[in-house]
């Protein structure tokens, strides 16, 4: 049995908040858009924001509704790393992961790195520092579970990826049933070993980051996990299925679906060149170069719907410019199709 | 046009400047400071120094114990008609104080509201050094749970909710992190309190008197002295100024001060909430 299990029901404003979800001590991702309730949840199972249902740690109930009870956040043992981290600014870095009750610093500075900084205030620390912090005082206390509430979106685009490498390794470390709230697919997929993609008070699906990846129940789960969505309508064509797309273009797929469809197609089985190649894609799609973003070392390149990741060298190669015309091709096989709508 | 009113403007703040530091300057030069001095040590002064320092150190200690955790309660909580309790709370800050030394005469004197019960117990209040006590509170009160509401409504909440997934109690939270946090405008607010309680003049005198040794605060010798020794009164006044310039370099340097206050209160406070 999970040594966390919570099924609770928070009414917001636009919607309730119903999640069920076990966890063992795993780390767990819930992805979804700002406003989904992510942030609520962790509350609820922290204990400061008022659910109902039932949330048990180990075989202690935290809360249960129908026998009344609800423990308040000081006697339940959630280890909160909060979005803009929290730490108390009038005390040391020491002071701050020892203010927990029965709290032990000493080990943990060191493993953190933030043994050179116990006597540092937050406001001298640095972001990945100060997140290390908050993680700290969290742990420090030992508890049952843990809970991040989008550790990363503090930290600017350079440190973050430096950050979640660490996090990563200090997650699996602290070897505990973990629940990580994020908007950012990359960022769940990197940190947690089961992602489950909740969106208004609803977990729409939840699986390992490549079965998401693979197969997405949904458009909207398509979307967050980076692949392009083409709608249009689908219809048999031969052994496959074609798709027309509103612009008028056809795509084709070996899914098989009939009427109103999306297409999915992930950015990294989309081919560049500058005119049509003759090769064994069934799809090319000519268009204008929208843009270019630089990822690492790849390239994030706009093609007419559709975005395509490609190396860098790929890129320098074909001198792909903003404006000029290109070809983006991706397989039959490599074209998810899924109802729309559904 | 520019120009002119550009003249204009600074006449006008020339003016103001004037107009408000040459009243305060004159106490100082009307006698001689030597005079001021020995004024100071005359019996009226010295007792009225007296009652003023007891009856404000009371008042305000009884304030700072009983309004701090109130106000905590008040600026962490949202409640229906919490508008309406404000201004309530904030209601003898805008009386006339004459008028809040005759309410407090008809609900703690002999013949008040409360007073047939305080008189069973033999207490009588009126006329008292713990009427002055309750109308320096009276009047300061309000003044200090306005700044330190406040000041907890502006700590961060996400700092008291990690207080609490670490494992803190209620006091402990009040005492290590909220405490610590507002200390900045708590320590505003006691001074400006402190300086109101220590100039209450019309509540005093309506509910308390002006007797010489028991009642007579240092504003009420003020205005005792005017007509029988004008050294003294104008000694008490340049008293005030001091004072009162004291107070307003305080709440300059406050904020650079409480950073260093507040860990030092944390260090105190943690070795006996532990």
């Amino acid at each position: 049995m999970d040594p966390l299990r919570l099924a609770v029901d928070v009414p917001l404003r636009e919607f309730d908040l119903g999640v069920e979800l076990g966890v063992g001590r795993e780390v767990v991702a819930l992805v979804g858009p700002s406003g989904a309730g992510k942030t609520t949840l962790l509350r609820a199972v922290a204990g400061l924001a008022k659910a109902r249902g039932q949330i048990s740690v180990n075989g202690t109930t935290w809360l249960d509704s129908e026998r009344g009870v609800e423990l308040p956040p000081e006697e339940r043992s959630a280890g909160f790393v909060f979005q803009d981290y929290a730490l108390f600014p009038h005390l040391t870095v020491r002071r701050n992961v020892e203010f927990g009750r029965n709290a032990r610093a000493d080990g943990l500075l060191e493993r953190f790195g933030l043994a050179r900084l116990a006597d540092a205030k937050p406001r001298e620390l640095s972001g990945g520092e100060r997140q290390r912090v908050a993680l700290a005082r969290a742990l420090a206390t030992d508890p049952a579970v843990l809970l991040l509430d989008e550790p990363l979106s503090a930290l600017d685009a350079h440190t973050r990826n430096e950050v979640r490498g660490e996090l990563q390794g200090l997650l699996r470390e602290a070897s505990r049933p973990t629940i990580v709230v994020t908007h950012d697919f990359e960022d769940a997929a990197t940190l947690a070993s089961r992602v489950g993609v909740l969106v208004e008070g609803r977990v729409r699906q939840i699986g390992t980051p490549a079965e998401l990846v693979a197969a997405p129940a949904d458009p909207f789960v398509a979307t967050l996990t980076g692949a392009n969505v083409l709608s249009g309508v689908a219809r048999r064509f031969a052994w496959l299925t074609e798709l027309e797309l509103s612009s008028g273009e056809r795509i084709r797929s070996t899914d098989a679906i009939e009427g109103a469809a999306v297409a999915l197609v992930y950015p990294w089985d989309v081919t560049l060149s500058l005119t049509a190649p003759d090769d064994s894609a069934q799809n090319h799609l000519e268009g204008a170069v929208a843009s270019l973003v630089p990822v690492g070392n790849r390239v994030r390149v706009r093609v007419g719907p559709l975005t395509a990741e490609i190396t860098s060298d790929s890129a320098d190669r074909l001198g792909l410019k903003v404006g000029d015309r290109a070809v983006a091709s991706f397989k039959a096989t490599a074209t998810r199709l899924l109802r729309h709508g559904s | 046009m520019r120009h002119a009113f550009t003249v204009v403007a600074v006449a006008a703040a020339a003016f103001s400047l004037a107009f408000l530091v040459v009243p305060v300057v004159a106490l100082f030069v009307h006698v001689p400071p030597g005079d001021l001095l020995h004024a100071l040590g005359t019996p009226p002064a010295r007792d009225a120094l007296v009652v003023s320092i007891k009856t404000s150190a009371i008042a305000h200690v009884a304030v700072l114990l009983i309004g701090t955790p109130a106000a905590y309660a008040i600026g962490r909580s949202r409640f229906r008609g919490r508008s309406v309790f404000l201004s309530l709370i904030e209601l003898p800050l805008v009386l006339p104080p004459a008028v809040a030394g005759i309410a407090l005469l008809i609900t703690f004197g002999r013949l008040g509201l409360l007073g047939g019960t305080l008189d069973a117990l033999g207490i009588d209040v009126a006329f008292t050094q713990l009427a002055v006590i309750l109308a320096v509170a009276f009047v300061e009160a309000p003044l200090y749970l306005r700044g330190a509401i406040a000041s907890f409504e502006s700590v961060d909440e996400s700092q008291l909710d990690a207080a609490r997934t670490l494992g803190a109690r209620p006091f402990r939270v009040f005492a290590r992190v909220a405490l610590p946090l507002a200390a900045g405008g708590l320590g505003a607010a006691s001074t400006l309190a402190l300086a109101r309680g220590l100039g209450e003049f019309g509540a005093t005198l309506l509910f308390a008197g002006s007797l010489q040794g028991v009642t007579q605060t240092l504003p009420l010798a003020v205005y005792a002295q005017f007509e029988v020794n004008l050294d003294t009164a104008l000694a008490i006044g340049a008293l005030f100024v001091c004072f009162g310039a004291a107070v307003l370099l305080a709440l300059k340097l406050l904020p650079g001060w409480t950073r260093f206050v507040s860990l030092s209160t944390f260090r105190s406070a943690s070795s006996t909430s532990a």
